[in-house]
């Protein structure tokens, strides 16, 4: 019944033109970022440049103070890779023993857990901001890292008591009689049985912590260190209709997470089709 | 697929009745058979710190006038009563439930339409995929900048609609009081149709052909099949993806302050941005967090009802 007919070639195709329609903004954003500012007044915004201008790029990388942008990628960097680190260790430990507890507090834990994923950041935030400041964790990237930890961390419990539930305890069963300790069991054989679980919980919180705007913008406020959007933000901030200044900034600032997406796109895909059901 | 969606579901609303969990009690004494009950200790400490504390301690100043520096006054639900008279904030909550439901709406049909469309036979299925799912990885403000440009008076769209000889519909789009707060619910939709798409493909991916092609033989039509077979099917995900869509649309943000910083004339603000504005940029930290505590009650309530609607569905 579902055989390649000359009906699904045409589905095919008509789908492939939809794709295309549908990646235009990315056609206007490389075409405006290689404009040279005449060309960017003189060319219809349709239209490609006619050679390709490298100096908005050269411009953005010398940029100085809160919209310094290579300053901006190493601290995102920074907090998205040690945010991840503290996800993993404390979502798995936490995770694991609300998945291998019976008793009733691990439920009500649980449903802490589950709550907070929902509860909106936008409450808490003027309380946090004030607690945060008081011992000193606004403006360092450590802070941001801790923050961000708590932040995320309801999610990455959840993610990996879905799939710690679904692993079976025999291999810890079977450990156990061999005589291993729980801190050997947990690390050297149920974490590295969890790995693709591991890999979905750095995806999907790495890739919230990397895009993140509102939390940096509020608890970096006023520092000399910051995130890439926010750096994109006040850098935009100062530029009015330059367009071809803009992207280039915009450009660079998704290259990182495209070149990633593309390389990792099959684990992308799965962690959010397969890690949000658990 | 399909399974694990149940299951998970089924966990989430009854939770300790699947049936990995058996078998797992520990007959030794002690808390857990593996693993140490003190292990959960930091996390759990964390997050009632960073969470529950915080949100508490926000819903106390809710009833205050506090500044943010200095003392305040218990001032009740005045607040509250401001908010609710005050049209610009009836204007956010409006806007706010708008792009909430005007998103949640339009990126599940699309979303679904194009798994629909990828599902069955395509050859390139796994490449358009990647495709149609990429901008959902981006930072929702570096998108937001890109379609700005194409709402700008002299970008894209004006230029094309001005070739085919339209002169009168090019406008400014996200300086119209009309027509911004749409160019903000396009870019939503935009970004994130290929997020449902996704959740939508693997739904599809589960629904067994043999059931279509049974209704096929039967004589139903392309939408029957469609309508009383398919949708049926993949109602997990459907609850998924709406779920999720309408507490993320809820509390839109960065695509505001990057597309239109919630002009014109606050014709774009939302409850999120007030939060920000009134919290942060105004110093009203009393009436920011009262605004916050609208934005929390409106999203929680949602939330359990999409519970409520999609478990009283599985029970059917």
């Amino acid at each position: 019944m579902f055989r390649y007919t000359k009906l699904t070639a045409l589905r095919e195709v008509l789908i492939w033109v939809l794709a295309l329609v549908f990646l235009i903004p990315f056609y206007f954003l490389v075409a405006t970022a290689f404009k040279s500012n005449d060309e960017l007044f003189t060319t219809s915004p349709l239209a490609l440049p006619d050679a390709p201008a490298w100096g908005n790029f050269t411009e953005l990388f010398t940029a100085q103070g809160n919209s310094n942008i290579v300053q901006g990628l190493i601290n995102s960097a920074i907090m998205t890779v040690g945010a991840i680190i503290g996800l993993v260790l404390l979502g798995s430990l936490t995770g694991y023993v609300i998945a291998r507890s019976t008793r009733r507090w691990s439920k009500v834990v649980y449903y802490l857990f589950l709550v907070a994923i929902v509860l909106p950041s936008q409450l808490g935030t003027v309380p946090l901001y004030i607690g945060a400041r008081a011992i000193g964790l606004t403006g360092t990237l450590w802070g941001m890292i801790v923050l961000y930890t708590g932040m995320l961390l309801p999610l990455a419990i959840f993610l990996y008591a879905g799939f710690f539930r679904s692993l079976g305890t025999e291999y810890e069963e079977a450990a156990t009689i061999d005589g291993a300790s729980r801190t050997q069991i947990f690390f050297r054989i149920v974490l590295p049985l969890i790995a693709p679980a591991t890999g979905t919980v750095a995806i999907l919180t790495g890739l919230i912590v990397w895009n993140d705007f509102f939390t940096a913008l509020i608890f970096l406020g006023g520092s000399a260190n910051q995130t890439l959007p926010v750096a994109m933000y006040y850098f935009i901030g100062s530029l009015v209709s330059q367009w071809n200044k803009i992207f280039a900034i915009v450009l660079v600032s998704m290259i990182p997470i495209l070149a990633f997406y593309l390389f990792a796109q099959k684990r992308f895909i799965q962690g959010f089709a397969g890690g949000l059901k658990g | 697929m399909t399974t694990t969606v149940e299951s998970e579901t089924e966990r989430v609303i009854v939770p300790g009745r699947g049936g990995s969990r058996r078998g797992t009690r520990p007959r030794r004494p002690g808390l857990l058979k593996f693993g140490h009950w003190w292990w959960a200790l930091p996390g759990v400490v964390l997050v009632i710190a960073i969470h529950y504390i915080a949100t508490v301690f926000g819903g106390a100043f809710a009833f205050t006038n506090w500044s943010g520096l200095g003392s305040f006054d218990w001032i009740g639900f005045e607040n509250f009563r401001r908010i609710f008279q005050d049209s610009s904030k009836l204007l956010a909550l409006g806007n706010t439930l708008f792009l909430a439901f005007g998103s949640v709406i339009l990126t599940n049909v699309l979303g679904l339409a194009i798994a629909l469309g990828l599902n069955r036979g395509l050859k390139t299925r796994y490449a358009l995929r990647v495709l149609f799912f990429m901008p959902v990885v981006l930072s929702p403000l570096a998108v937001s900048y890109i379609w700005k440009f194409i709402f700008d008076y002299n970008g894209p769209l004006n230029t094309v609609l001005r070739a085919i000889g339209l002169d009168s519909v090019a406008r400014a789009w996200t300086g119209d009081p009309t027509w911004a707060i749409w160019t903000i619910l396009i870019v939503i939709v935009w970004q994130q149709t290929g997020f449902s798409m996704v959740i939508y493909m693997a739904g599809l991916a589960a629904v067994p052909v043999e059931i279509e092609e049974a209704a096929a033989i039967d004589g139903a039509s392309l939408w029957q099949r469609f309508w009383h077979v398919t949708l049926p099917a993949i109602r997990p995900a459907v609850a998924i993806s709406t779920t999720l869509g309408l507490v993320n649309g809820l509390r839109v943000f960065d695509q505001i302050m990057a597309l239109t910083g919630t002009g014109p004339a606050g014709a774009t603000a939302t409850l999120a941005t007030e939060v920000y504005k009134q919290a942060f940029t105004l110093g009203n930290f009393g009436y920011g967090a009262a605004l916050a505590l609208v934005l929390t009650v409106i999203i929680l309530v949602f939330a359990v009802i999409q519970q409520r609607v999609s478990s009283g569905r599985e029970e059917d």
